[in-house]
């Protein structure tokens, strides 16, 4: 390194190669594009066959990846702008739950349903916010509150009104619902029919649906997903409220000096984590017909790994959407991948820790190198 | 005032208070600020220095006392309110954030915007541009606009912070201990800066432990003692023995000093 600079006559063109050479290494999704590059070139190896990468495959570990992205994007901006969100997997059996009551025990109309339990959950994400910035608590313990209290109720409601924990029957209410077809519902059904006619995706070979493909469709779960990476993104990198959820995180007081308004930056993250919980609950609502008090167990965990796997410093102030968007991609294709491949499903967990811990250290040490500080 | 041009003063801080719960930071502190001066700010460690200059900035609100800004009564609710007034401040602590770039640093808070389809986004292109100009005037050559402020020196990111406020049009510009962490060149970068700031007609105001620093460009003097002064000086009136025992409150440095052989 240091000879081929010396090499160089002009100091700052030195100074420039430098400097490209190091941005391209302290981008917060380096680790992200080098997990997901290991990920997929791990198992096209040793699990190509396995039908991990026919079109059943693909939607499969793609829907699962596509949860992980939902929730994900949240916890990412929120992590930025310098908080965490620990009910996210309380919140989503909660909406769940809550749809499941207003449109099943009393019968309201499923996009009643759906439409007041966003409101609600939405509103209590403004709660976890507002203390959090009223209170300079951590949000980690306000969040934690959170998660128990939304659990709790999340079981309480179903068993004195129905006497049961799940709440079946929602796929009849949502029968031709227009708003139910939005998180349940599949898009480019048409293009699918195409390629099963012209033989590029496997159909039906027998049975009352044959001929038809048999992924017939994109999964409104897997549009939303994607909708909410790219609405994520450049809401974060390119416009003005972007910069102002990096300075909140990088430090709130300095982002107050120069009139950043710090505390609606926080509780409107706050309601944004709660938002994406609600599509991740309504999308599978729609999908089981049921909702279960157990719904949403561990998620935001899941979903503040794939945000540190992409990159998030953990203390706030940087990452990516993007980057998040590949932790989760990661998520979905090793947790599935392992299935197709046969292996022992708990050894994703191994796997999870594992990674996690390199994340950080990767994190660290790129943080260090922006920083300067040695 | 006897000097030539007597302008009005921008900002008239009148028997400024502020309390802490029992803690009294200032008993009643009286300040003028005239344009196109350095008003040095001087006091020992807990003198209340930062607290009186927050009051002017609208982070804390006084406790009694009047602010007059051009004339006029103001009461600043946040620190937006002082920074669209035209009152500017370097923080002791900076407000500037590491991990962010030097361009996303300068425009924090006041970010460019272009009309994209109807919605609004954050003009990148011009807030780079204007950085590196900025940069280059104060006589910092970044290596881009995206460099992060934690790889600037302590002199560098001070320069980032008091360009950031003249550009956004600031008519007073307040610095707190801006050299207190500093080298001599980096130091004698600042007192530069402040000079240019000042010969454009912006009121500085410059606090400072030092006084050498003070002296170096000071136009009038205060020094503040917990949380009282004894009024101001204009430059030549005071020597900067005299400065340096108003701050420690008189008699008690010479006593010091005494005994460590002048050598404060
Ligand atoms: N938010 C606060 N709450 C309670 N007391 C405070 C607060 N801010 C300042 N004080 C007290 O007010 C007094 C003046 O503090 P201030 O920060 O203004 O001093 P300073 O002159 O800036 O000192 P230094 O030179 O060390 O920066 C100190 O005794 C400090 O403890
Ligand atoms: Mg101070």
């Amino acid at each position: 390194m240091s000879e081929t600079t010396q090499l160089k006559p002009a100091a700052d063109e030195r100074v420039k190669k430098m400097s490209s050479f190091r941005r391209a290494l302290i981008r917060p999704e380096l680790g992200g594009i080098c997990g997901t590059i290991a990920v997929f070139t791990f198992f096209v190896l040793f699990a190509f066959d396995s039908g991990m990468f026919n079109s059943q495959g693909v939607l499969n570990w793609s829907t699962v990846s596509a949860q992980f992205m939902i929730i994900a994007v949240g916890a990412c901006l929120l992590m930025i702008a310098g908080e965490f969100d620990l009910s996210v997997g309380s919140m989503i059996g909660f909406a769940g739950m809550m749809i499941a009551i207003f449109s099943v025990t009393l019968g309201w109309p499923i996009w009643v349903a759906i439409i007041v339990s966003f409101v609600l959950c939405v509103a209590i994400g403004a709660l976890n916010g507002f203390i959090v910035v009223r209170t300079g608590l951590p949000s980690f313990i306000v969040t934690l509150a959170t998660l128990f209290i939304l659990r709790g109720f999340t079981i309480y409601f179903p068993q004195t009104l129905e006497n049961k924990t799940i709440i079946g029957g929602i796929r009849d209410h949502a029968e031709g619902d227009w708003l139910a077809s939005v998180f349940g519902g599949k898009v480019l059904t048409g293009f699918f029919t195409w390629l099963g006619n012209n033989g590029l995706i496997s159909t039906f070979e027998r049975g009352t649906r044959q001929g038809d493909p048999v992924v017939d469709g994109i999964p409104m779960l897997i549009v939303w997903a994607i909708i909410l990476v790219i609405f994520g993104h450049i809401l974060l990198t390119k416009t003005k409220f972007g910069n102002w959820i990096f300075a909140s995180g990088g430090d709130a007081q300095a982002a107050r000096y120069v009139g950043v308004p710090v505390n609606r930056v926080k509780i409107l993250m706050f309601m944004f984590t709660a938002f994406c919980a609600t599509i991740f609950a309504t999308c599978q609502v729609m999908e089981f017909g049921s909702a279960g008090a157990d719904r949403g167990l561990l998620k935001e965990f899941e979903a503040i790994i794939a945000v540190v796997i992409g990159g998030a410093l953990l203390t706030g102030g940087y990452g990516s959407v993007l980057g998040a968007a590949l932790g989760a991609l990661i998520f979905g294709v090793v947790q599935q991948g392992l299935f197709f491949a046969g292996v022992e499903s708990s050894l994703f967990r191994v796997f999870l820790g594992v990674i996690l811990l390199l994340a950080v250290i990767l994190n660290t040490y790129i943080r260090r190198m922006i920083t300067g500080e040695r | 005032m006897t000097s030539q041009t007597t302008p009005a003063p921008i900002i008239q801080m009148q028997s400024i208070e502020k309390h802490f719960g029992s803690v009294i930071a200032l008993a009643g502190v009286s300040v003028d600020v005239y344009p196109g001066e350095c008003h040095c700010l001087l006091g020992d460690n807990g003198a209340g220095k930062s607290t009186f200059i927050k009051t002017m900035s609208g982070v804390h609100k006084p406790t009694k006392g009047e602010i007059l800004f051009e004339g006029e009564e103001m009461h600043f609710d946040d620190p937006r309110d002082a920074i669209t007034a035209g009152i500017a401040t370097v923080y002791q602590d900076l407000a500037m954030i590491p991990l962010m770039s030097v361009a996303r640093n300068f425009f924090m808070g006041n970010e460019p915007t272009k009309k994209i389809a109807g919605m609004t986004f954050f003009d990148r292109k011009v807030a780079d541009e204007v950085t590196m100009r900025e940069m280059k005037q104060m006589g910092i050559n970044l290596r881009g606009p995206d460099q992060a402020v934690g790889t600037l020196s302590g002199g560098e990111r001070q320069t980032v912070a008091i360009a950031r406020a003249v550009h956004f049009g600031a008519k007073v510009l307040i610095l707190d201990e801006p050299t207190s962490a500093l080298g001599v060149r980096q130091t004698a970068n600042v007192l530069a800066t402040i000079d240019k700031v000042r010969k454009q007609g912006i009121a500085v105001v410059f606090i400072t432990h030092n006084v050498r620093h003070a002296m170096a460009v000071g136009d009038r003097f205060t020094v503040l003692n917990r949380g009282k002064t004894l009024g101001t000086a204009k430059r030549g009136e005071i020597g900067p023995e005299e400065l340096q025992d108003l701050m420690a409150g008189g008699q008690e440095l010479v006593a010091l000093e005494g005994s460590l052989g002048g050598t404060v």
